[in-house]
């Protein structure tokens, strides 16, 4: 399952790192983060509650980039 | 600017006022020192805090900490050799700040701009209820619905005109500027603008499958897909800053320790640690990581503008290596548009022919069995065809009016053991046997489309080694429309596996950094689009699959727009080589002389900050694409 989320991300490095973090997060079989459209793309592995593991997502985020937002 | 930019500007502002007035009058000792701090910190907070979380969450070495580092450090020899010059570590994180707003005002901007160029999206669609319009959402307009486009609105939704004619401008979703006439029953496309009359349209997409959706899906993810230079650089900034980081601590660490111990010297401390804290102010791989993603958007946005779609930065560094060019003959090089030309060596009626040959095409939607319908023009009885069977790359066998018909090229004639007769015309030429009888021949010629010669003239000068023409039809037909483009190389007789079979040939003979681009209308090409190193899809507009397929794809049929799209790239590319080369040389530079103690730390600033704000400049230029 493929969801897209807008993200709020101010540096093109900064937007590397969530993109890092959100793939090693559990549950998250892939993740592209555009800088360029702020947006998120999160593939979820089988039977993964997107929303569960997209707080765990968020939370990887904050670690990298304390001023990253992203819209769930 | 949005609030977080404004807020920034307050505490730039603010701390640039109090370093001025805090030069002005005279303060001494521990007074002086906490006003300053007071400045440092107004300017600083965020990044301290940064760095500190950074360190918890075990992240160390990313520009935060750098500056964190940097500042902190220079205050601590500000201090310690009692100079009471506190200005170098709140102007480096002025500075620092000053250079981060400008990087996210200019990027937010490029990016709004950008995205603006491939504003197709339609906010309303008019439905008519109950004899009144209302305006309604497009994604709630259900398929079959009729829907009003007034002068001046965009299509909402892909359909059929039901009332009406106009204008259509269609450069949104084209480039192309010359506008496009719809009457009742033309398709019309969804993005294009309506200029003059009042137009009724029936839907026939919903909005999720409507072209405009489409694109802008394809526009959306297309930066995502990551090129090899985007990868370095990401990689590369994971090395690179903590070399740096090391690099600095030995700095600071090495030559006193070597000058006291085997030189004899006296150490130096504050010295080699002032030029290990410029080290760090010079190391920030920012200009580097921004302006790489912002060129390539740059050019996507830019090749979008022309009517080119480029899926991906990947596809873009791709396509600027082309030095093949491999193309499908119809309707990419020839319009695609048959016309029957001649019926020769007819034994029965000629029309009788024609009748027989249309009623035996009547299920295949091949554009030569719809020229000979045409050339047939009668309704066509289809209780009159049976057991209808389609011989891929040979034609067609039918039953009509209990006669057995065959349809199709030479093979197709040696396969049923006929003897057929060759024809002296150039054309495709569609051989027919009834009950096992040679019938005569239709011969069927297309067109050469009106700027393919010229395309294949500028990917010559665009720097295309070959140029390659695959195509299912006769020898003879393929060699002819070849000289007169000036194609090098011709493949003929192909069946559709044939054509990915030549293209691995083609694959193989090149050397890796050649990249063989493929260029098709799409229609059946879609397994060559993918196997090629790029497929480029052609007159895509409104043909869903080319999208799928192909890693290019060019809205219009114009078969110029190949030469252009390679041009868009080079240029892209180019662009994204200069800033790199630009960017690591500046940096290499300052950092040795930073580490000789010849640059300070002011230098070290204006060249971090100098090198970005130049970068981002440049890759805006990939924008521009007018005249490639």
């Amino acid at each position: 399952m493929k969801k897209t989320y807008k993200i709020e991300v101010d540096c093109a490095n900064c937007a590397n790192l969530m993109e890092e973090a959100t793939k090693k997060t559990a549950g998250v079989a892939d993740a592209t983060v555009n800088f360029m459209t702020q947006k998120m793309i999160v593939e979820f592995e089988d039977g993964q509650d997107a929303k569960a593991v997209m707080k765990d997502v968020l939370k990887a985020c904050k670690k990298v980039e304390p001023d990253c937002e992203i819209e769930l | 600017m949005n609030k977080k930019q404004k807020k920034m500007l307050y505490r730039i502002l603010i701390t640039a006022a109090m370093v001025l007035v805090l030069n002005l009058i005279p303060i001494e000792g521990v007074l002086q020192l906490t006003l300053y701090l007071a400045a440092y910190l107004v300017i600083g907070y965020d990044i301290l805090r940064k760095a500190g979380k950074g360190i918890l969450n075990r992240r160390m070495f990313d520009e935060n900490f750098l500056m964190a580092v940097a500042t902190v450090g220079a205050f601590a020899l500000a201090i310690y050799s009692g100079s009471g010059d506190y200005n170098e570590a709140i102007a480096v994180m002025l500075f620092y700040q000053i250079g981060e707003l400008f990087q996210s005002y200019a990027v937010g901007k490029s990016r709004k701009n950008i995205s603006a160029l491939m504003d197709i999206r339609p906010d309303y669609a008019n439905v008519e209820r109950d004899g009144k319009l209302e305006q309604a959402d497009p994604d709630e307009v259900e398929i079959g619905s009729i829907i009003v486009v007034q002068p001046g609105e965009k299509v909402p939704l892909d359909g059929i005109v039901t009332e009406g004619t106009a204008s259509l401008n269609t450069s949104a979703l084209t480039g192309e500027s010359l506008p496009r006439d719809v009457k009742p029953g033309d398709e019309i496309i969804s993005g294009c603008i309506n200029m003059t009359g009042v137009l009724k349209v029936r839907t026939t997409k919903a909005f999720g499958e409507s072209t405009v959706s489409k694109i802008l899906e394809l526009v959306e993810n297309s930066s995502s897909r990551k090129s090899k230079s985007e990868n370095f650089i990401s990689k590369f900034a994971k090395v690179y800053t903590p070399a740096v980081c090391y690099g600095a601590l030995a700095l600071a660490i090495l030559p006193p320790l070597v000058q006291m111990l085997f030189l004899g010297q006296t150490a130096q401390w504050s010295v080699w640690i002032y030029r290990a804290l410029t080290f760090l102010v010079i190391s920030c791989p920012c200009a580097l990581v921004i302006s790489i993603p912002l060129s390539f958007f740059a050019g996507i946005g830019g090749a979008g503008k022309a009517g080119i779609l480029i899926k991906g930065s990947n596809y873009m560094e791709t396509l600027s290596q082309a030095k093949y060019v491999v193309f499908d003959k119809t309707g990419t090089l020839t319009q695609g548009v048959f016309e029957v030309s001649a019926v020769h060596h007819n034994k029965m009626d000629e029309k009788k022919l024609l009748e027989y040959a249309a009623l035996a095409e009547c299920a295949s939607s091949h554009p030569i069995s719809k020229s000979i319908r045409k050339a047939y023009g009668k309704e066509i009885d289809r209780n009159r065809v049976t057991k209808i069977q389609e011989i891929s790359g040979h034609g067609i066998l039918a039953k009509v009016d209990g006669q057995e018909v065959a349809a199709g090229n030479s093979k197709l004639m040696e396969r049923l053991h006929v003897k057929y007769r060759d024809c002296h015309k150039v054309g495709t030429i569609i051989h027919m046997a009834v009950d096992g009888e040679y019938a005569g021949h239709i011969v069927i010629s297309d067109l050469v489309k009106p700027h393919a010669k010229e395309a294949v003239a500028e990917l010559k000068k665009a720097g295309v080694k070959k140029t390659v023409m695959l195509t299912g039809d006769a020898g003879r037909v393929a060699e002819q429309v070849a000289e007169t483009l000036g194609i090098d190389e011709v493949y003929s007789e192909l069946l559709p596996a044939d054509k990915v079979e030549k293209v691995e040939e083609l694959l193989a003979k090149k050397s890796e950094k050649e990249k063989l681009a493929f260029v098709g209308d799409g229609i059946n090409d879609a397994p060559v689009l993918t196997r090629a190193d790029i497929g480029i899809a052609m007159g895509a507009m409104g043909s869903d699959a080319a999208i799928e397929a192909a890693d290019v794809v060019l809205m219009d049929d114009d078969p110029q727009k190949i030469a252009k799209a390679i041009g868009i790239s080079r240029k892209c590319l180019r662009i994204v080589y200069q800033n790199i080369v630009f960017a690591l040389v500046v940096k290499f530079a300052c950092l040795g002389l930073g580490a000789l103690g010849i640059a300070n730390m002011w230098a070290a600033i204006f060249a971090d900050v100098g090198v970005m704000i130049l970068a981002i400049l440049n890759a805006i230029r990939a924008l521009r694409v007018q005249n490639l």
